[in-house]
């Protein structure tokens, strides 16, 4: 099945003889995030953001025929953050900082979930703004948010303690702008199959960050990334990755779509490596996906960065690698090549095996069954599409 | 004992309140959404966040008058208030 989360529900598309087939809408009229499917156990998932009733999950145990919300996700009480502020025009980001005020945290966004390994059945990961990494243990009943990295060094020490030890290094992402705030967001997680104990999350607006000991202990992984339009480009912090993915069966490639351009690592995350070619497109833009099996191949969906945020002359095209980044290839057959307007999100797009498909947020739909070389549309009247994800 | 009436958007998460007039006793905002929270367990979580305070696009006024104190919910409520709880969002 292919899930895809929209502005008015979660539309579940399945594969029948004839091509794929959307089913009635579910979760009618809710904002959805994020919708996946658990590998593991069939559970279907689904990030609610209501506009009214706060985030909150909702999960079908039978196929999403029915669906239970979940609302156990919550940060505990004392959890606080330093607030960061929107900059103006007139903010001095050279200016030395006044005292830091102080926020009670509350789940704003569940933007992003991940599940763990075969080996840890009731593992499911969620990222949050404000910034949160939240794990549950027994299949989303109960959660906890992960401390270690809530408390860490970079975003101003243990707050639970006391106030803060050191400065807050992590910026705001736009994406909260709507929930009234400037904060962070975790966008994506991602688990080493090889190893549990090894997760790597990405945050909107901090970088690439690693634990090697189950969450017990964080550290950056933003080497080689450039933030072109900060005063530091080689900054530890403050980076902007979209989103990034690991390749399944070769987990030490990872790829990086960033504000900034596209990123590829082959030495597991210690290094990353720019290699947008702006000539050809591929520069901006949102979600990649990467192989299942080859760690050098991957896709973008480019689109004119940054002020205009849509497709690239009016033409959608969707970009390939298969030589870690060196060079890319365009294919455009069966998208539209003319007054095409579509951004795709940051979970806009998936792969499984030589299947592809992306949604964007003008509500078009578009499947490739030969690895992205060609492409049929599934819909144009979908609501505002926020994720893609194979089931 | 005061009365609460909540937006019919509610009654697809909590089916239990509709067609019912909801009564709970006499107290401050907060005591009186932990008791609509007693009859429809998980209610609060709707309508406050975890710190307790009224969610962003949700209001609540004590018969004409919409509470100011969103964090703590300190109105006291008379016994024979109405608790009127709505929402508030624009766009599509």
């Amino acid at each position: 099945m292919i899930l895809l989360g929209t502005r008015k529900g979660i539309v579940i598309l399945d594969r029948t003889g004839s091509g794929w087939r959307p089913r009635p809408i579910e979760q009618a009229g809710i904002p959805v995030c994020y919708a996946a499917r658990d590998p593991r156990d069939g559970t279907l998932w689904a990030s609610l953001d209501h506009g009214h009733w706060g985030p909150k999950l909702a999960r079908s145990r039978d196929g999403g025929v029915s669906w239970e919300d979940v609302t156990s996700l919550k940060y505990p009480e004392g959890a606080r953050y330093i607030v960061k502020v929107l900059p103006t025009p007139d903010f001095d980001p050279a200016a030395p900082s006044a005292q830091p005020e102080y926020a009670n945290a509350s789940v704003l966004k569940i933007w992003a979930m991940a599940f763990g390994p075969a080996n840890q059945p009731g593992r499911i990961y969620a990222g949050t703004i404000p910034g949160g990494l939240f794990i549950s243990d027994d299949g989303g009943d109960s959660w906890e948010l992960n401390r270690p990295l809530w408390n860490h060094e970079s975003r101003g020490g243990d707050l639970f303690a006391g106030d803060a030890t050191s400065e807050n290094r992590w910026h705001g992402t736009p994406a909260s702008i709507d929930y009234g705030v400037f904060e962070p967001g975790i966008h994506s997680i991602m688990v080493d199959p090889r190893n549990a104990d090894h997760v790597r999350v990405a945050v909107s607006t901090a970088g690439v960050i690693e634990s090697t000991d189950g969450g017990r202990t964080w550290a950056s992984r933003n080497r080689g990334v450039l933030n072109d339009y900060m005063p530091e480009p080689e900054s530890e912090w403050g980076h902007d990755p979209h989103f990034v993915t690991a390749c399944p069966a070769q987990p030490d490639h990872l790829w990086q779509q960033n504000h900034c351009g596209v990123f590829y690592s082959d030495d597991a995350a210690q290094h990353w490596k720019k290699v947008s070619v702006p000539t050809s497109g591929v520069h901006f833009g949102f979600p990649i996906a990467a192989d299942a099996k080859d760690g050098r191949t991957a896709w973008v969906v480019p689109a004119r960065a940054d002020s205009a945020r849509m497709a690239i002359d009016g033409g959608l095209f969707v970009a390939r690698t298969r030589d870690g980044g060196q060079s890319w290839q365009a294919f455009r057959k069966g998208l539209p090549q003319a007054h095409a307007y579509d951004i795709v999100l940051r979970h806009g797009l998936d792969v499984a095996g030589d299947r592809l498909c992306f949604g964007s947020s003008t509500g078009n739909a578009y499947v490739s069954e030969d690895r992205g070389e060609s492409w049929q549309c599934l819909g144009n009247h979908f609501p505002p599409i926020y994720s893609v994800r194979f089931g | 004992m005061p009365v609460v009436q909540i937006t019919r958007h509610l009654y697809r998460f909590f089916p239990q309140l509709e067609n019912q007039t909801i009564t709970v006793p006499a107290g401050s905002v907060a005591e009186v959404l932990r008791a609509v929270n007693a009859i429809a367990p998980g209610f609060t979580d709707y309508v406050l966040d975890e710190q307790g305070a009224l969610r962003r696009h949700v209001n609540l006024s004590i018969n004409e008058t919409v509470v100011i104190d969103r964090k703590s919910l300190s109105d006291q409520v008379p016994d024979d208030g109405t608790v009127f709880i709505f929402q508030a969002l624009s766009g599509g």
